[in-house]
């Protein structure tokens, strides 16, 4: 193992190609906040693979200076499952969106995290579909207007973080495309090794615009979003508020706190590794509860390579590869050569 | 060898044979010196009758036999008990000269019930033995076989030779030392008939006696009681042989090239050659897969090879399956996925993936009938359109296909060529009647096969250390690139890309160029396969029948007994269907006619009608049985009989051959 950490800049892991997002897309924000992360892990371009599907998010590889991979419809999950299985040592980072992670390829994701492949994937939810012109996506809210529902979609969404832990994810973060707190999500996400979940609001200015400005516009931030961190108590509105638990419902509520005494107010304390939180955290209900942001569940578990190589190594241990052997197996017979001597 | 195996030449009900050929040997069972018999084991799906198939066959393969089988089994895993849609058969052809098929009609049928009496006697030739199990014709067992009088005393059978005792009493009898329960007890009944088949055959049981002390080397007494069994059903045969129908007969050993043999079915034999395919590529094996039938055997074996680099990868889907392949092949493995004809479709889009990516990959198909569901558990050769057309787009591909299963090692080992060499995705086709049937294969030795090593791209191919990695060779191929390498970092994906960089470049001349890049490559295998033989009879002349997959033997043996009458007829058989070796459209153009059977509605005589513009004739088999000897010879002599345009059509379909079509779905 050579473990020098490379020493890149955000510069070493940016294309020569021309970026063709829309102006003022939420792309162009995540992307830099990638690029501004990837030096700060130690992250090498020579074994960085960036995978994606179809989409306007999945653009994404051919933008960052490493391995790229832009797929098909739906199926990075896969693809760079047989990546990851082929050569372990790789980092490998999933780009995906609401249509194609959560849509076409919502098997596919919901795979990739119950066998925990060690990679991080990086969910784009704008709610809508970009790329095919503006029709609703599964995250829509209902009564979105669009080409495809014309007074308002009528299906319900999808949750993509209360999916992935349903999946079995062992890590569920969150955040937003012009978020300063985005590359600490996504350090987050890739020191943890295994499949590592990161729901992404981005905004699509052209057909969604402004979707998420009920908790990321500057004026309401403060009170419509909760920044979760490990150990610290879970306060929003300048800490005038916290989530506790109720105890007769066993769902979490909204409690005033008074004097920044957040102990007597009964607020619950973040605890990455506790799951029933998770749940709870991902299933409030925006508009009576602020939005969780940053990580929400982070508890390794083994991951799905570790696991095939191991399984290989204890099935393979004192054999050799002797193909003659393995084609003359099973009940064999001999034909002498009757004119032989 | 020139002597045919003619055991198959009886009248099939259906269609009019009207050769020779069935006059010249009439063998059956009690005339000594037969070249060849072929007997049926026929019984419910729980009566273990592939097993006793199976062992049968080893112990024919032992004796110095040629043989071929054919395993039909029902769709459904535990159907009803003593229905006759709950029917399993095992037909097993063997004889003393080279065995192609397994067989039209049997000399010999074994029944352990009125179902599988019901469903296979009128398979059987005429003055033919079926042996029957009394002990199962109950009133009830002949109600669900829908008997309404017992047709071993009703008189119904008196075509053929019946012998009809009660096995299951005398397999009973013959356990009853070891205290085993009534239930276990009569699991005994299939190796009492093994032990009555080996008599018969003049077979060795001590291979048996062997197998079945292994199967059972933790419980003891069953390996005792189903010795036991096997031997009194040997017995038997010693006591019976002077009351009723019943011969013993020896059937002499082919003079067969000296070396180590074993039997191998199709999916065996695929297994192998792709673990050979990439070892002589120098690379580890990465295999995606999704359970389907007849596919799924592939991965059963694969996952007991993993000494040999092989990573097996059981994925959710048979998208993700073919995509975990590519990724995996992307990153430097040789990627193989398989499947059968629905999942084949399903992989469609990820097939094109690795067309335009330019990653080599194997994609197996093992054909079943179709469309959508169709028949699982029968075979077809339906999917050739799928492989050669199915895509979107100008999508070519190099497609293969194995005529039988020993054919199948060899036809695994050029796709892992093709695809490496040529950096592309190539289609193996197989079929259900290769994947399940086996046939004795004569063990290669590795040293003779000629390595293919792989390479991959180190530094820069570029100006001014650039990479560019859709820059082609002269045969249009690019350079293979592993992620992890220094310096070559680039992007490469579904869209379309400029030459060189592969950058993203919708330009109607990059279009263009790329598209016509990738025909050329393909094209160019052609120049990379060997030349088109003809395996029986002459470089041109009247007729040529023109064959491709698992319809080889039933050609085979049509052709050679079409010539020892004296027809003009050459059997021409195509492995490499895209693209087609370079030498085939001269080749045919020297033949007055071409017949093509194909078990579909015609479609390899279609790509030969397009490549070539030769009035290749279609002859279809669309019944899910593979096509019998006497249908093929009869389609040859029609283009020798005078009558004009009376060639080709459709074999209608016959309700003797295996699988048999009018067993009652519920």
């Amino acid at each position: 193992m050579n473990d020098m950490t490379p020493v890149t800049t955000l510069k070493d892991w940016e294309t020569d190609q021309e970026v063709r997002w829309c102006p003022g897309c939420g792309d162009y924000a995540i992307l830099k906040a990638v690029q501004r992360t990837l030096p700060m892990l130690g992250a090498d371009p020579k074994n960085t693979v960036f995978v994606s599907g179809i989409g306007c998010s999945s653009r994404f590889p051919y933008y960052v200076e490493s391995y790229g991979f832009h797929t098909i419809h739906g199926r990075a999950p896969a693809v760079a499952t047989g990546i990851k299985l082929a050569n372990p040592a790789l980092d490998v980072w999933l780009v995906t969106g609401d249509g194609d992670g959560m849509s076409i390829g919502g098997n596919h994701t919901m795979h990739v995290l119950r066998r925990n492949l060690d990679c991080q994937i990086l969910l784009f939810n704008n709610e809508i579909y970009g790329l095919t012109k503006g029709q609703y996506s599964p995250t829509s809210r209902v009564g979105t207007p669009s080409p495809t529902s014309p007074v308002g979609s009528v299906d319900r969404p999808a949750s993509p973080c209360a999916f992935a832990l349903g999946s079995g994810a062992r890590f569920v973060a969150r955040g937003y495309d012009v978020s300063k707190d985005l590359p600490e999500v996504l350090q987050a996400a890739y020191r943890h090794r295994g499949a590592a979940f990161v729901e992404i609001f981005q905004n699509c200015i052209v057909y969604n615009k402004d979707r998420f400005d009920d908790f990321t516009a500057k004026a309401v931030a403060a009170d419509n979003q909760i920044q979760l961190r490990h150990g610290e108590p879970l306060l929003f509105a300048k800490e005038t508020k916290g989530l506790a638990l109720d105890l007769e419902t066993l769902s979490l509520k909204v409690v005033d706190v008074a004097d920044g005494d957040w102990q007597a107010a009964g607020v619950a304390v973040h605890n990455v590794r506790n799951r029933g939180l998770a749940h709870m955290l991902v299933e409030m209900p925006f508009g009576a509860f602020p939005m969780a942001l940053g990580v929400i569940y982070d508890d390794p578990a083994p991951t799905f390579e570790s696991a095939v190589v191991e399984e290989r190594a204890r099935l393979t241990a004192g054999k050799t590869a002797d193909l003659a052997r393995l084609l003359g197996k099973g009940q064999t017979w001999v034909v002498e050569d009757r004119h032989a001597q | 060898m020139t002597t045919i195996s003619s055991v198959t030449g009886s009248s099939v009900p259906g269609s009019s044979v009207t050769g020779s050929s069935v006059t010249d040997s009439q063998v059956g069972p009690g005339k000594v010196g037969a070249e060849a018999v072929v007997v049926r084991f026929a019984g419910d799906s729980g009566d273990g009758m592939q097993l006793t198939g199976g062992q049968f066959t080893l112990s024919t393969a032992l004796a110095g036999n040629d043989l071929a089988t054919f395993p039909d089994f029902p769709a459904e895993i535990r159907a009803p008990q003593g229905t006759l849609f709950g029917v399993s058969a095992f037909q097993i052809n063997f004889g003393s000269s080279e065995i192609t098929t397994a067989g039209d009609a049997p000399d010999v049928l074994v029944a352990m019930n009125p179902a599988a009496l019901k469903t296979n006697i009128h398979a059987l030739k005429p003055g033919g033995l079926v042996i029957i199990d009394t002990g199962e014709f109950t009133r009830r067992n002949l109600e669900k076989a829908k008997y309404e009088a017992d047709p071993v005393e009703d008189g119904s059978l008196a075509r053929w030779d019946v012998l009809a005792f009660d096995i299951s009493a005398l397999t009973m009898e013959a356990v009853k030392p070891f205290g085993l329960g009534n239930k276990e007890a009569l699991r005994c009944k299939n190796m009492w008939t093994l032990g009555l088949a080996l008599w018969m055959f003049d077979r060795d049981r001590q291979p048996l006696v062997d197998w079945l002390n292994a199967k059972f080397a933790q419980h003891p007494v069953l390996a005792q009681a189903n010795v036991a069994a096997l031997n009194a059903g040997h017995a038997y045969g010693e006591t019976a042989e002077l009351a009723g129908p019943l011969r013993k007969q020896h059937i002499d050993p082919v003079p067969s090239e000296p070396g180590l043999y074993r039997t191998i079915t199709g999916a065996e034999a695929v297994s192998l050659g792709l673990v050979a395919g990439a070892q002589l590529a120098e690379l580890p094996m990465f295999f995606g897969g999704y359970p389907i039938t007849p596919a799924s055997a592939i991965l059963h074996h694969l996952v007991k090879m993993k000494e040999f680099g092989v990573t097996t990868f059981q994925a959710e889907d048979e998208i993700a399956a073919i995509c975990a392949a590519i990724g995996a092949s992307y990153a430097g493995h040789l990627g193989v996925t398989s499947s059968s004809g629905p999942g084949l479709a399903l992989k469609g889009e990820a097939m094109g993936l690795a067309i335009m990516t330019e990653l080599p990959l194997v994609i197996v198909n093992s054909q079943r009938g179709g469309p959508s569901t169709g028949l699982p558990t029968k075979t077809e050769q339906s999917d050739l359109y799928q492989a050669v057309y199915g895509r979107n787009g100008d999508a070519p591909l190099p497609v293969i296909a194995a005529r039988s299963p020993a054919d199948a090692f060899e036809c695994a080992i050029e796709a892992c060529r093709i695809a490496t060499q040529f950096m592309t995705p190539v289609i193996l086709l197989t079929d259900g009647y290769i994947g399940n049937a086996s046939e004795p294969w004569k063990v290669p030795d590795p040293a003779t096969f000629t390595p293919f090593p792989a390479h991959f791209l180190e530094g820069p191919n570029g100006p001014d250390n650039t990479v560019l990695p859709y820059t082609r060779d002269d045969r249009g191929v690019r350079p293979w690139i592993r992620p992890g390498t220094e310096g070559l970092m680039h992007r490469i994906g579904g869209i379309e890309k400029a030459l060189g960089t592969g950058n993203i470049d919708y330009s109607p001349a990059a279009h263009q160029a790329q598209t016509d890049a990738r025909k050329a490559r393909i094209d160019g295998v052609a120049r990379a396969i060997p030349a088109q033989d003809v395996c029986l009879g002459t470089e041109g002349g009247t007729l040529a029948v023109v064959g491709w997959g698992s319809t080889f033997g039933p050609i085979h043996q049509a052709v050679r007994r079409a010539r020892r009458r004296g027809l003009d007829v050459s059997h021409v058989h195509v492995r490499h269907i895209w693209p087609l070796p370079e030498n085939l459209g001269d080749l045919l153009a020297r033949f007055d006619k071409v017949l093509v059977p194909e078990m579909n509605t015609g479609q390899f005589k279609t790509v030969l009608r397009d490549r070539f513009l030769i009035d290749a004739v279609p002859l279809s088999k669309i019944s899910g049985q593979p096509f019998a000897i006497a249908e093929l010879e009869e389609a040859i002599g029609r283009f020798f009989d005078g009558i004009p345009d009376n060639e080709g059509g459709v074999v209608s379909v016959n309700d003797t051959q295996l699988p048999a079509p009018e067993i009652e779905q519920p």
